[in-house]
């Protein structure tokens, strides 16, 4: 019995990291048009520097500041500096972030060395909660609380400010959006620096179950990808039920079969391709 | 027609000049050749969907990974044949073409790459994943090199590397037959003006369904190729890592120009060669060529330079 239940954390909290990249990736490319391959390099810089935060002070909160702080100041040097003078060039758009993807990652590895490294957990939250006969690891909590708080702002945002209804106009129809005034380069960068700030809270929160670690950072961009295709691009609430379908799946595939666990999450994908290629809430 | 004349002229002395490389070039610099003629075609096969098709794709290692992977798979259990080899090589390239093209062309511009992108993944997924197949990321090594039933040995480096030289130039022979055929001609039409295109009767749709799989089968090929050359598979010549490395050769060559990608392939073989020997942070250095190559010469070298030279002409 305590299998389901251990399995059932473990894939909610993996599913809450993998919305933190997808809220995030979704809307880029919902309203820039941008497939921001960099951002798995965003979410390795924010979990390696908030590592070295946790080992020099102690303090998981400064580190989560530090991380997200800082792959956010580096989304807006990338934006700014470079994907807004390619406005609409997807193409060129990709490879620019596919070159970031290589130097950040690049990066990370001269720092702080190839080797993978764990953060230890925050000592408030390093045990487990008993409940009866089961046993239930508290930062896997935490972190399942942390990614339905963020949903529920950017819900909120999206939903009830006019900030979120700019976004919501701009996925519609950018060029419509921007004929009414709307300040859309302004909007680009503002969304653009969201997304990375939320791939680096997702890189220090995952620091203590996934670590600091090249292979793993590939992986969830991956994964966040799959997210983004099932959930629709552009759609929080496509990539958040998306989320928890490809979280749970993987989890629960990997326990039981692990020689197709990939094939687990890739084949439903191949199925929402076939039957709509905007994805289950996307735009057609 | 005599600029026509003076191209084959140059066509012809370039492949007599490269055929006799090998008297002079040191055996590992001839590998490097060897490298930049498979990674060239792999390039132009890209080319022909990204630069004449207009469609760019993001998932292209697919079709030179599932060769490479039938090839080495197929000469333990079922053949010894190059030829044969070679043929079901090229026939799961191009049934793995086809199947995707279906999908993929659905879709237009970004959706298009985000889709190449996640299927070109799904294959890298299963060969990571299906471990007792293709033992993960250990590869499979040890695969010969062809057996054609002709009087050479091809276990001989030089002899190998003119196998490898006659077949690139073959391709390349007949991707610029298909290039400049009314098909081709569709293609590039299709990627200007598709309405038009519409109203004058063509099938759009088959146009790039047929470059697409095109695309599939020469980028086949050069898989086929590397795996003979190198001897070893691994998710690698599968991932988005060497489709991206695939776009990056065509543009910084030159989209949409017959020789740009193969120049785009020799500078990237050659840096990469360079820099590896100097220094453990290649990838920094790539990501560099990524950012400045998008940035400052998007018409690529020699699509630059022949756009230039053409300015000059006009005037």
């Amino acid at each position: 019995m305590s299998f389901w239940y251990l399995q059932a954390i473990t894939g909610l909290s993996f599913a809450m990291l993998l919305f933190l990249l997808a809220a995030g990736l979704s809307l880029i490319f919902g309203l820039m048009r941008i497939i921001n391959l960099a951002h798995g390099a965003l979410y390795l810089v924010a979990s390696y520097l908030s590592l070295s935060v946790m080992r020099g002070t102690g303090s998981f909160l400064l580190a989560l500041l530090v991380g997200a702080a800082a792959v956010t100041l580096i989304g807006l040097f990338m934006e700014r500096r470079f994907l807004n003078r390619l406005y609409r060039m997807e193409l060129a758009q990709v490879l620019l972030t596919f070159g970031f993807l290589f130097i950040l990652s690049d990066l990370t590895q001269w720092v702080w060395g190839g080797e993978p490294q764990i953060m230890p957990k925050p000592a408030l939250f390093a045990g487990s909660l008993r409940l009866g006969e089961m046993m239930f690891p508290i930062y896997r909590l935490l972190v399942i609380a942390v990614g339905i708080v963020v949903a529920v702002l950017l819900g909120l945002i999206q939903q009830y400010t006019s900030l979120g209804a700019k976004v919501r106009a701009g996925v519609d129809d950018a060029e419509m959006t921007r004929g009414l005034g709307v300040d859309l380069p302004r909007l680009f960068t503002g969304v653009f620096a969201m997304g990375a700030m939320l791939a680096g809270v997702g890189g220090v929160m995952g620091g203590p179950i996934i670590g600091a670690n090249l292979d793993a950072a590939f992986e969830i961009l991956l994964f966040a990808f799959v997210v983004v295709i099932i959930g629709g691009m552009g759609s929080l609430k496509g990539a958040f039920l998306a989320s928890l379908f490809v979280g749970l799946i993987d989890t629960f595939g990997k326990a039981l079969f692990p020689e197709y666990s990939l094939f687990t999450i890739f084949a439903p994908m191949a199925i929402v391709l076939a039957i709509r290629p905007t994805g289950l809430f996307g735009r057609t | 027609m005599r600029q026509r004349t003076r191209r084959t002229a140059m066509a012809l002395g370039g492949f007599l000049l490269l055929l006799l490389l090998p008297a002079v070039l040191p055996s590992f610099y001839l590998g490097l050749v060897t490298e930049v003629l498979i990674f060239g075609l792999f390039a132009m096969s890209l080319n022909l969907l990204l630069g004449y098709g207009g469609l760019p794709s993001l998932g292209h290692a697919a079709y030179f990974g599932v060769a490479g992977y039938t090839v080495a798979l197929l000469s333990f259990t079922v053949t010894q044949n190059g030829w044969l080899l070679i043929f079901l090589g090229l026939a799961m390239a191009g049934v793995t073409a086809a199947l995707f093209g279906l999908l993929a062309l659905r879709t237009r511009g970004d959706y298009f790459l985000m889709i190449t992108l996640a299927l070109g993944e799904v294959l890298w997924g299963l060969a990571f994943k299906l471990r007792s197949l293709t033992h993960a990321e250990d590869g499979i090594s040890g695969v010969a090199r062809p057996v054609l039933n002709l009087p050479w040995s091809f276990e001989d480096d030089v002899a190998f590397y003119v196998f490898v030289l006659v077949s690139v130039t073959l391709a390349t022979l007949l991707l610029i037959l298909i290039i400049e055929s009314p098909f081709g001609k569709a293609v590039v039409g299709v990627r200007e003006n598709e309405a038009r295109l519409q109203v004058l009767g063509y099938n759009v749709w088959l146009c790039r369904y047929l470059a697409f799989v095109l695309a599939g089968l020469f980028g086949g090929l050069a898989g086929i190729l590397f795996i003979f050359y190198n001897r070893f598979v691994s998710p690698a010549d599968l991932s988005v890592i060497l489709s991206a490395k695939a776009l990056l050769m065509v543009i910084l060559g030159g989209a949409g120009t017959l020789a740009g990608p193969m120049i785009g392939a020799a500078l990237l073989v050659f840096i990469e060669n360079e820099v590896s020997s100097l220094t453990e942070r290649w990838l920094l250095i790539l990501g560099l060529i990524y950012v400045v190559v998008v940035m400052f010469i998007p018409a690529g070298v020699y699509g630059g330079l022949k756009a230039k030279l053409q300015r000059r002409s006009a005037v």
